[in-house]
């Protein structure tokens, strides 16, 4: 049913919609506006002068493979901590919702990880992965496994993806559990006596319940993976080794900030841009439809 | 089919709450049986234990010849339909039903053959590809049902399953589930807290009260000789007449605003005892004015209900009401005298609550 309000102005509207879109206006379309500008300049590196240079960003770079390494980092990565984060906190959830003695203390010490900003984050598992000092690398180390991320690009990437899904499964926890509760007990309770096992059960009825909040959350961690794991990336290994672990937003700060390429770094955030809203619409038209009961 | 025998079932829940205390029931085997009472009773927790959805703390449940204590529900062979119905919400009418039928491995011309059979039964053929959320109430109580049925289990359990229609609706569903039942002679077992639906859909009702049964009976033996004050003011509508008295002589019980008669061969009590007097207000009639016995009433205001009418008022300090016809003149003083025929009067102990009838009318 459309729900409709009445107002007996035009202008009333328009107020009350002007905060929200003076915000977004400027905090979102006025810095997009300028990234997709400054894309088309070539500057020097002091901001002295700036030549509209066309294209030219964008084609110098898809001539680097360093960006096309970036590419697939960010794949790897982004595949993985999704993954990762999103099975993880299911199963953590569906742990939690069980009536167990202390699943108050248990769902609050899950939540925890939430509230930890992520360079912080990054910080905590470089020390307990940190091939010297650390107490996890040294316990490797004793069990005879080379462990060294300052040097072994894979180390380092895996060591970027436990601290990033570390710091994602709270927050994908806590939806879960929200779904899961939400989900009656007498509707288990049916296909219990329906004659579906536990395993079966979760697969054909609380599972499908559940995909609105999956597929919420799929948006939602892939958006996270792509922007806000510049911290952890930052703190754990700086890009490196050798740019093993440098993922897309990564290089757009490298490239702009340390580079000093602000029209290479400009291009690079307009393909990001493009990329996650072109996901976003994919998801958002294809997967949705079929989610929805 | 099977019967439901139940020994001694306990339920605590872990913080002590004793549900259920000690229920010993046979239900015998193609019968519909109601556990009614109110709520909190254990009833529901009765039912689910039943279903395996809740752990027996002690005795023993058997299903046909077979334990179930430590069954899964799963493998109990029994259907339910919950209060909420509880479909599943992201499948059609048609794999709501089907559903229990593929988890068993059943065939698949089976299925088809059954889901077919029960749609047509529950007149659900125009609806099988919508889901639950575009159904109305009724609509979905039907499929609930039809999910019990093509199961084709040894046993069906209802969990308050027309609590959540209208009133008209509810009526109607009642005498479906009856006639369905008449049709599958299934054993099933009803739970519910509207003694009218007991009383319209049992062959056995069973009367509990905070975790014991009070009384097991066929529906009007029930009505008629409860066993104890609960079930005699819990069963019928408007109640049964509750009054304070003192039998005097064998066959004659006085009260406040008067005296009754009762039947000195049902009721053996010595001469002094006090006891409490219980009449329907169906029973209770004008008394003619030559009649020494009966109580008397002041009025107090009138409960139209077409067919009858309800008269409210009291007797001395007690509450009392009768029920007259609506063809039947009303008098127009407020003072009257009721009488009631000796065979309708029930006494029961003052402390215990328990019916003094000699045979102890099916006290379980």
């Amino acid at each position: 049913m459309e729900k409709r309000a009445i107002f007996s102005g035009k202008l009333l509207p328009y107020l009350l919609l002007a905060p929200q879109l003076v915000i977004t206006l400027v905090f979102f379309y006025w810095p997009a506006s300028q990234a997709l500008w400054q894309s088309f300049l070539l500057e020097d590196a002091f901001g002295l002068q700036s030549e509209f240079v066309w294209f030219e960003n964008y084609i110098h770079l898809f001539q680097q493979p360093d960006y096309y390494r970036a590419m697939m980092n960010t794949l790897v990565f982004s595949v993985a901590v999704t993954f990762l984060s999103l099975s993880l906190a299911l199963l953590l959830a569906v742990q939690a919702d069980k009536s167990i003695r202390g699943a108050g203390i248990y769902r609050t010490l899950l939540m925890w990880p939430y509230a930890v900003a992520p360079a912080v984050a990054g910080v905590l598992w470089l020390f307990m992965f940190q091939p010297s000092l650390g107490i996890v690398a040294r316990a490797m180390r004793s069990l005879g496994i080379a462990w060294d991320p300052l040097l072994n690009g894979t180390h380092a990437m895996i060591l970027v993806i436990l601290a990033a899904t570390w710091k994602q499964i709270s927050y994908n926890f806590l939806f879960f559990l929200a779904g899961l509760q939400a989900i009656p007990r007498s509707v288990i309770e049916a296909a219990a006596i329906d004659g579906a096992r536990p395993v079966r059960r979760f697969w054909t009825i609380i599972f499908p319940l559940l995909s609105p909040t999956a597929f919420f959350l799929l948006v939602v961690n892939v958006v996270y993976v792509f922007f806000d794991t510049f911290g952890i990336i930052d703190a754990v290994t700086g890009g490196g080794p050798s740019k093993a672990t440098e993922t897309l937003v990564y290089k757009v700060y490298i490239d702009g900030r340390l580079g000093g390429d602000l029209g290479g770094s400009a291009a690079q955030s307009v393909i990001l841009m493009m990329i996650v809203i072109a996901l976003t619409a994919v998801q958002f038209r294809y997967i949705e439809r079929r989610v929805t009961y | 089919m099977a019967s439901v025998t139940l020994e001694n079932v306990k339920k605590v829940y872990p913080g002590g709450v004793e549900a259920v205390k000690g229920i010993t029931l046979a239900i015998p085997d193609g019968s519909f049986t109601v556990l009614l009472g109110p709520s909190g009773c254990g009833k529901s927790t009765l039912l689910r234990m039943i279903a395996g959805l809740e752990t027996v703390t002690d005795g023993v449940i058997r299903i046909g010849s077979r334990v179930v204590n430590n069954i899964e529900p799963s493998e109990r062979d029994i259907a339910m339909v919950f209060q909420n119905y509880a479909l599943y919400p992201h499948m059609t009418v048609w794999d709501n039903m089907a559903y229990g039928l593929k988890n068993r491995g059943t065939p698949k011309d089976e299925i088809v053959r059954r889901v077919t059979e029960a749609a047509r039964l529950l007149e659900l053929e125009p609806l099988l590809k919508r889901r639950p959320r575009e159904l109305s109430g009724g609509q979905r109580q039907r499929v609930a049902m039809g999910r019990a049925i093509v199961r084709e289990p040894q046993v069906f359990l209802f969990d308050e399953p027309l609590s959540n229609l209208d009133a008209k609706l509810r009526v109607q569903t009642r005498i479906e589930i009856r006639r369905l039942h008449n049709r599958l002679k299934a054993t099933s077992i009803f739970v519910t807290h509207d003694q009218v639906e007991a009383m319209t859909l049992a062959d056995l009702v069973v009367v509990m009260n905070q975790g014991r049964i009070e009384q097991v009976g066929a529906p009007l033996d029930v009505y008629r000789r409860p066993a104890s004050r609960f079930v005699a003011t819990f069963i019928g509508s408007p109640a049964m007449n509750m009054l304070r008295g003192r039998v005097v002589e064998p066959g004659r019980v006085e009260l406040e605003g008067g005296s009754l008669a009762f039947d000195p061969a049902e009721f053996v009590i010595p001469s002094g005892s006090e006891v409490d007097v219980g009449v329907r207000p169906e029973d209770l009639v004008i008394a003619s004015s030559d009649e020494a016995a009966g109580l008397s009433f002041t009025r107090e205001f009138i409960e139209e209900l077409g067919a009858t009418r309800v008269v409210h008022g009291s007797s001395g300090s007690e509450l009392l009401s009768f029920i007259l016809a609506s063809s039947a003149p009303l008098p127009s003083e407020t003072t009257l005298r009721l009488t009631a025929p000796s065979s309708v009067v029930h006494l029961f102990d003052r402390s215990t609550g328990a019916s003094l009838r000699r045979d102890g009318a099916g006290s379980a």
